[in-house]
């Protein structure tokens, strides 16, 4: 009884089971995140040497922008999302979410999103082609017709994570197990709950952004034109005042990851809970306030220039508290170094490579200098890839046994690992060099002096996009051929999913909440 | 035990080469200082933090790595139970407060100077407009303005230059037709604006890097003291052809810049003269078609393609088209004035007359527009006059 589920195409399309909604979340970002890695493929393709080689400049801004779009808004997005909808129920001692049919909804409306946004590849003057930021003027005046298109599914995935975000909150507030108080949460529900608060924040923003867009390109207004009485710069403004609060929705579950994973592999309670919460809390009310540090050179009055610099400097701050608990959670532990471990240890290593290359960036006389050039882009790829993608990676490794109730094949994982972490450095390390040799980004050929750098790059992308495929293979082969699991495969694993709960988790579970003491 | 630690060996091996590797390059691999006083100081502040983060990364790192070897399993099966400590917590956020208040103070220092340009002493007034996709440059004190495009021969770009013309040079991507001359030791001030989309005014050397706005103007000021030729390009993604519009800003002597001053006018004054004949007489059918095809693939290929069939709806087809078909005044009109809210731009300003003629002749007659309509350089004196 407690298993039956519907079978079938209906029990899909019809879910109201966080954990059927969880796995589709999880394999459609992962469907994305073939996507727009393909889309990384090409545009690494041309930029493997100088000259034009395989796609015109068009095409080439094409494949930036979609490339960016499919990767934050359909992959890191819904990865993340999918972790939720698996973990926070379990977690917190629920039976599900506290919104279910609200929950199948936010998933169905992505592949509608997102069917429309890839269609515009098909259209009569392509897909959008003006950056994944699309500043006005480039996306309202000049944009190609399918920016419709674009406009339409950026409101459609907004709403979808609007929807997920009220669940999550409306879940974390009203279902927890008896005895469950806010500071015993694990760390991963404490870093969705702020995730989604930022999401309710800054989404509507968002919307807000696409909708003067559209009827600045349609319906007679100048909110971005300047002939018309408006301003170009406004729309950076209300696009950074949203897409600054977003990066930490990308990293933060990441961030709760690794607080779940190099805790059960130290054999040792995570350092710090209280000052890793209050560190997470600071990181998103101080995203509210740095959002102009992405636009230093548009020529904003010197004071604002000053409040903005010194703002993002102090996101440094609790980000090293985290850092520095992690180690102290290390520190004197036991440790084993199963593939979960080895992706936290090496999200923790490379997200602080990016951290570092933010704290040069947000020193706005330098950023003179850095803005706009692959330097920006090696920062943003190094918390976004080895960040957030590899702290999915390490959840899925991590809690797969609990998912399938199947054990990975380790040695597998460990060349996974390794594959990933040489190429992942490869691709991304030398774009720091090219971009202080002063190479700008989103350019289809570059001088001489950069190819050295780029063709390295490449090379890098090729071997971490084909490490990519073999992360699909070894999960499809433990879905279908792996060992079985142990209820308990990491003996220092705590918290209710795994003291509670066998593996594979049942269909339904906590049906009686759990009792915590 | 033995196996791993010669991979260790040779891991190390490996490492020290790439490091002594890295320090040879390492003049490509870093910033350059660059040759104003400000570049110099943002260099010089880009090597104090890469320091500072490199020592954190040290300590950080090597604390995790020192635990990763000596608190493994093998080697510490119990781990400790201890798990927080207000004292610590207060220590790492009071150092790393103490760190960036001390990066801080030469930032704000050096960013206030950067952006004073209205505090400085103007020598020379230069107006930058961005166009899609090359620079105009006006000397606002000379009356002297001219368009700075991309030099690169277009085989290169589509590497047929095996085949055809000479190999990619050292400034590949880097040359253009005019480069904007300055003097030495002056102070230069930089008036930027757009005539269509963002674009990003940048020269590495002299540390200046500023938005070019449609419909507003962003000032900013340097004074290079050293001659030389210092090369850079837009970075703000302007559309199609972001990637070749760069910038090329040639530094001389106080003396030779007053030559090219002198020189500018002459040619200005040179060119309306010839312009003025040019228009006066009535050019055959085949001088048309010869000038319209060379200024066409020159100026107007890189959108609309140089057999005319454009890549719509974003660049409209010129072969069969209603506008090169169509009355005569509207194909005019539409070369010399633009289309307002497309990437046509104005040609007016930056063509002569007798260009402008030529190339309207090319597009009504070339691909299969057999309209025969022959424009004379007057007919374009004419419509610009009663515009």
């Amino acid at each position: 009884m407690a298993d039956h589920h519907p079978t079938g195409i209906k029990r899909w399309l019809f879910t109201t089971n966080h954990k059927d909604i969880g796995s589709m979340y999880l394999w459609f970002s992962f469907i994305m995140f073939f996507i727009g890695g393909a889309m990384a493929m090409v545009i690494r393709a041309e930029l493997y040497q100088p000259g034009l080689q395989f796609v015109e400049p068009n095409f080439f801004n094409q494949m930036t922008t979609m490339h960016g779009l499919i990767m934050v808004f359909g992959a890191v997005m819904p990865s993340m999302v999918g972790l939720a909808n698996w973990l926070i129920p379990m977690q917190i001692g629920a039976p599900d979410m506290a919104l279910p049919r609200m929950n199948n909804w936010s998933f169905w409306i992505l592949p509608f999103a997102f069917t429309l946004l890839l269609s515009s590849l098909f259209m009569e003057g392509g897909a959008p082609n003006f950056g994944w930021t699309f500043y006005a003027p480039l996306s309202t005046t000049y944009g190609p017709p399918s920016t419709d298109f674009f406009i339409l599914g950026v409101h459609m995935m907004g709403i979808s994570s609007i929807m997920g975000a009220i669940n999550v909150i409306v879940t974390v507030f009203n279902m927890r197990a008896p005895g469950m108080t806010l500071m015993k949460m694990p760390l991963f529900v404490w870093t969705w709950v702020i995730t989604a608060f930022l999401l309710i924040m800054v989404m509507p923003v968002l919307a807000g952004a696409v909708t003067m867009m559209l009827t600045d390109r349609h319906f007679g207004t100048s909110f971005f034109d300047a002939a018309g009485g408006g301003d170009p710069v406004m729309f950076q403004h209300i696009f950074w005042f949203f897409g600054h609060p977003e990066v930490y929705i990308m990293i933060l579950p990441a961030f709760g990851v690794a607080s779940e994973i190099i805790p059960a592999f130290a054999r040792k309670k995570l350092f710090g809970y209280a000052s890793m919460v209050y560190a997470t809390a600071s990181i998103a009310l101080l995203s509210f306030i740095v959002w102009a540090h992405h636009m230093f050179t548009v020529g904003m009055p010197l004071a604002g220039e000053l409040f903005f610099m010194i703002a993002t400097m102090l996101i440094a701050v609790p980000t090293g508290v985290k850092v520095f608990n992690w180690v102290a959670t290390m520190w004197k532990g036991s440790m084993t170094f199963e593939t979960p471990m080895l992706f936290a240890i090496a999200f923790v290593i490379l997200f602080t490579i990016g951290g570092f290359s933010g704290v040069m960036l947000a020193m706005a006389p330098v950023d003179f200098q850095y803005h706009d050039t692959y330097f920006v882009v090696a920062h943003f790829h190094y918390v976004l890839f080895p960040g957030a993608i590899f702290g999915t990676t390490a959840a899925v490794y991590y809690w797969l046994p609990k998912w399938t109730g199947k054990m990975y094949n380790e040695k597998m994982g460990k060349i996974h690992f390794w594959w990933s972490m040489i190429a992942v450095n490869l691709t991304f390390f030398p774009m720091h060099f090219s971009g202080l040799a002063g190479m700008p980004r989103r350019i289809p050929d570059y001088n001489m002096m950069f190819a050295d750098f780029n063709q390295l790059a490449s090379i890098g992308a090729f071997a971490l996009g084909l490490s990519q495929l073999f992360f699909l293979f070894i999960v499809i082969k433990t879905i279908r051929s792996g060992k079985k699991s142990e209820d308990k495969p990491w003996d220092g694993a705590t918290g209710l999913e795994w003291d509670k709960l066998p593996c594979p988790a049942p269909y339904h579970t906590f049906d009686t909440p759990p009792k915590v003491d | 035990m033995a196996i791993r630690r010669k991979l260790f060996a040779g891991l190390a091996v490996v490492l020290s080469g790439m490091l002594s590797f890295a320090v040879q390059a390492s003049a490509d691999l870093n910033m350059r200082p660059g040759v104003t006083e400000t570049s110099v100081e943002a260099y010089d502040l880009h090597m104090a933090v890469i320091w500072v983060m490199t020592i954190i990364a040290v300590v950080v790192f090597g604390l995790m790595f020192y635990s990763i070897f000596a608190h493994r399993k093998s080697k510490n099966p119990t781990p400790a139970t201890f798990s927080h400590s207000t004292t610590v917590e207060i220590i790492w956020t009071a150092i790393p407060i103490i760190i960036l208040i001390g990066l801080s103070i030469p930032a704000v220092k050096l960013l206030v100077k950067m952006e004073s340009w209205d505090k400085v002493e103007p020598d020379l007034e230069i107006q930058v407009t961005g166009h899609q996709w090359k620079w105009e440059y006006k000397y606002l004190d000379h009356d002297i303005s001219f368009f700075s495009n991309l030099k690169t021969p277009r085989e290169q770009i589509d590497n047929l230059e095996g085949k055809v013309g000479e190999t990619k040079g050292e400034n590949y991507l880097l040359e253009v037709d005019n480069e904007l001359v300055l003097p030495a030791n002056k102070n230069v001030i930089f008036h930027l604006t757009s005539k269509d989309v963002i674009h990003s005014w940048w020269v590495p050397e002299i540390a200046v890097k500023k938005d070019a706005i449609p419909g507003f103007i962003n000032s900013t000021w340097t004074n290079v003291p050293k001659e030389g030729t210092y090369r850079g390009q837009c970075t703000e993604l302007c559309g199609k052809d972001h990637g070749f519009m760069p910038v090329v800003v040639k530094v001389v002597s106080e003396s030779e810049f007053a030559a090219y001053i002198e020189k500018k006018k002459a040619e200005k004054v040179a060119a309306e003269k010839a312009a003025a004949e040019a228009a006066a007489r009535s050019w055959d059918m085949e001088q048309l078609m010869t000038l319209g095809k060379e200024t066409y693939e020159a100026k107007c290929a890189a959108c609309h393609m140089v057999n005319g069939e454009g890549m719509p709806p974003t660049f409209p087809a010129l072969k069969g088209s209603k506008v090169a078909t169509g009355p005569v005044e509207g194909h005019i009109d539409i070369v010399v004035n633009g289309k307002a809210g497309t990437a046509m731009a104005a040609y007016g300003a930056q063509l002569s007359d007798a260009e402008i003629a030529a190339i309207i002749t090319y597009e009504r007659n070339a691909w299969g527009n057999e309209t025969g309509d022959k424009v004379q350089p007057a007919d374009i004196q004419a419509f610009k006059a009663g515009n």
